[in-house]
């Protein structure tokens, strides 16, 4: 059965919750992994989960289904915890992330068999092109689902990224939409000062994609920009997404010392109160 | 004394590709191919015309080829993506180990123009290092045949019965086509295409002929040369090189290639491990090539049948001392 789809943007509000929560328990528990991306980008993976995406967690790959492709793999623990808050696997399991044995590896690794991955990744600047193929098999096929791929802005340096985007409007892939997490933020500090990327918007127009702008931790925002994406034909969109990196824990929002870290046992108590309060 | 192999007339082992890919694309229509402007050159062209809705045009940017070949296998699509393949092994490894191999995708990729016969353009366009890249990638068939005729059957044979990601590796000068049209080909089995027992040699691609050459002239000095041809490098047929190893007791390979990490490096690590004798090694020696015709580059740095008989004859002395 499809997963049902929750439009009240409070009840989307409260899954998002639950979900930086388990992100921010597992991280610790692993002693390793990506806490900041995670969290920032949780009101949109709940978006597209539980919102969005044509998915059904029973039968993981049925064929009509929409595809999520996330190219920046190290969000790995933010696409588990969504996974299994969606019913994909117990949440249980969320336990094992990282360690020897689990199916839940440190960037997504299809051949350990956890439902619900579309690609193995972690190296980054290759999602998007093989959403491209996914995308462009799609049109051969003449199929009615969507690929929606997961960019991260720092990913943006990668130059087989521009290579896709380009590939992509020569293709005309209207059944394509790239989100780029828009958190100014890479692990060695800002992508402004690490290596500019702006001006974003005019560099994807110019490679002829549609683009849409919005507050990537605002459901309701994140929603309409899905269907203003959706309805673009002739060519592919793409959605700038400007998130907060550790969003829902204000002491460490948008801290890009927190891209690559996880939370000790007495750091996870801490961020877990600040997340409890700074709800509602 | 086995039959004789006889050229029906040189040919490059690209044409057997462009002919083997419109048979397969024919009977499967789930082949599609993707050019990276370089088409005619590596022989997509025969493909786009018989078939252009499956043909995919996506300019010089072999990174986004190989991603987008992943995409399509993972939707159930056979994308064959031919280029040199010093872009189709080595600009794109990171695209083959990850969004390939890591998820055992059925991508055909052909590395055209392989080895020195490239030929004038030079180093930069001669694939001397891509079957070490290819093989220690895990998933990964490597398919190496001998002439234009077996180069029709393998890429069939890399459409139709490997299951994962595939390296097929074929060549641009015309050199000699000499097996059969109903040959026995198994993917992952050697081809013992002359009996010997004195020496074994072991070659792949064109140094096939060259070692079939040397064996016919040996054996008019009395020395019987056993002649193998691996066309499928990864996996490696253990059993006919441990048997050769064991009755012969000296071995020598030819590739066109470094001689690290090719065909001599497969054929060493199996045979130190289950039969150890003394080899030799002929292939390029920790070097690039250069401009030059074909031939006369490949007698240059020595790979060719009077290369492999001086190195037999050394060998088997050092046999028959010992």
């Amino acid at each position: 059965m499809i997963h049902p789809k929750v439009h009240d943007p409070l009840l989307l509000k409260e899954i998002s919750m639950e979900i930086r929560t388990s992100v921010i328990r597992m991280l610790s528990k692993a002693g390793s992994g990506h806490l900041g991306a995670s969290l920032g980008l949780a009101d949109l993976f709940t978006c597209l989960y539980f919102s969005i995406l044509n998915h059904d967690p029973e039968n993981p790959v049925y064929p009509g289904r929409d595809r999520l492709i996330l190219s920046i793999g190290h969000v790995a623990p933010l696409l588990y915890a969504t996974l299994a808050r969606a019913g994909y696997f117990p949440e249980k399991e969320l336990d094992t992330l990282r360690k020897q044995g689990s199916r839940l590896q440190g960037h997504p690794g299809r051949e350990h068999g956890l439902p619900g991955l579309e690609l193995s990744a972690g190296s980054l600047g290759q999602g998007l092109s093989v959403s491209v193929g996914r995308a462009l098999a799609g049109k051969m096929n003449e199929e009615e689902w969507m690929v929606y791929c997961i960019l991260g802005d720092g990913e943006l340096q990668e130059g087989s990224i521009w290579e896709a985007a380009m590939a992509a409007s020569h293709l005309e892939l209207d059944n394509l939409v790239a989100i780029v997490d828009r958190n100014g933020v890479q692990i060695d500090g800002k992508t402004e000062e690490v290596m500019a990327i702006e001006p974003l918007k005019e560099k994807w127009k110019a490679f002829g994609w549609e683009v849409v702008e919005c507050d990537g931790n605002n459901h309701h925002d994140l929603l309409s920009s899905f269907h203003l994406a959706h309805q673009v034909t002739g060519k592919p969109a793409v959605i700038l997404a400007y998130t907060k990196m550790g969003k829902g824990v204000p002491s460490i929002e948008g801290n890009y010392r927190w891209h690559g870290k996880a939370p000790t046992t007495k750091e996870a108590a801490l961020f877990l109160q600040e997340l409890e309060d700074s709800e509602g | 004394m086995t039959k004789r192999f006889i050229n029906r007339g040189d040919r490059a082992t690209r044409e057997g590709f462009r002919e083997g890919l419109v048979s397969a694309g024919r009977r499967h229509p789930e082949v599609v191919a993707i050019g990276a402007d370089i088409t005619s050159s590596v022989g997509v062209d025969l493909f786009a015309e018989h078939f252009p809705k499956r043909f995919i045009s996506l300019g010089i940017a072999e990174q986004n080829c190989m991603g987008v070949a992943a995409g399509l296998a993972l939707e159930g699509k056979v994308p064959v993506f031919a280029t040199y393949g010093v872009f189709a092994a080595l600009r794109t490894t990171d695209q083959v180990r990850v969004s390939v191999c890591y998820n055992d995708l059925h991508v055909v990729i052909g590395g055209a123009h392989a080895g020195l016969s490239v030929g004038a353009d030079g180093a930069t366009h001669q694939a001397l290092e891509d079957i070490a890249v290819m093989r220690v990638l895990p998933h990964m068939t490597i398919l190496s045949p001998c002439d234009a005729t077996q180069t029709n059957i393998a890429t069939q044979k890399a459409v139709n019965q490997v299951k994962g990601p595939v390296y097929l590796r074929f060549g641009r000068a015309p050199m000699a086509d000499f097996t059969s049209e109903t040959q026995v080909f198994e993917v992952g089995r050697g081809q013992l295409l002359h009996t010997g027992d004195d020496i074994t040699l072991i070659a792949t691609g064109h140094m096939v002929w060259e070692a079939l050459q040397a064996a016919y002239l040996l054996e008019e000095d009395g020395i019987r040369a056993r002649v193998i041809n691996i066309h499928t490098i990864k996996p490696i047929d253990r059993e006919i090189l441990v048997k050769a190893a064991r009755e012969t007791g000296a071995v020598i390979t030819a590739e066109e290639h470094q001689v690290t990490g090719g065909l001599g490096g497969a054929v060493a690590e199996v045979l130190a491990r289950e039969f150890p004798v003394p080899m030799r090694f002929i292939g390029m020696a920790d070097r690039f090539g250069e401009s030059g015709e074909p031939k006369e580059l490949l007698n240059h740095f020595g790979l060719n049948s009077l290369a492999i008989i001086r190195e037999a004859k050394e060998m088997l002395t050092e046999k028959f001392r010992s």
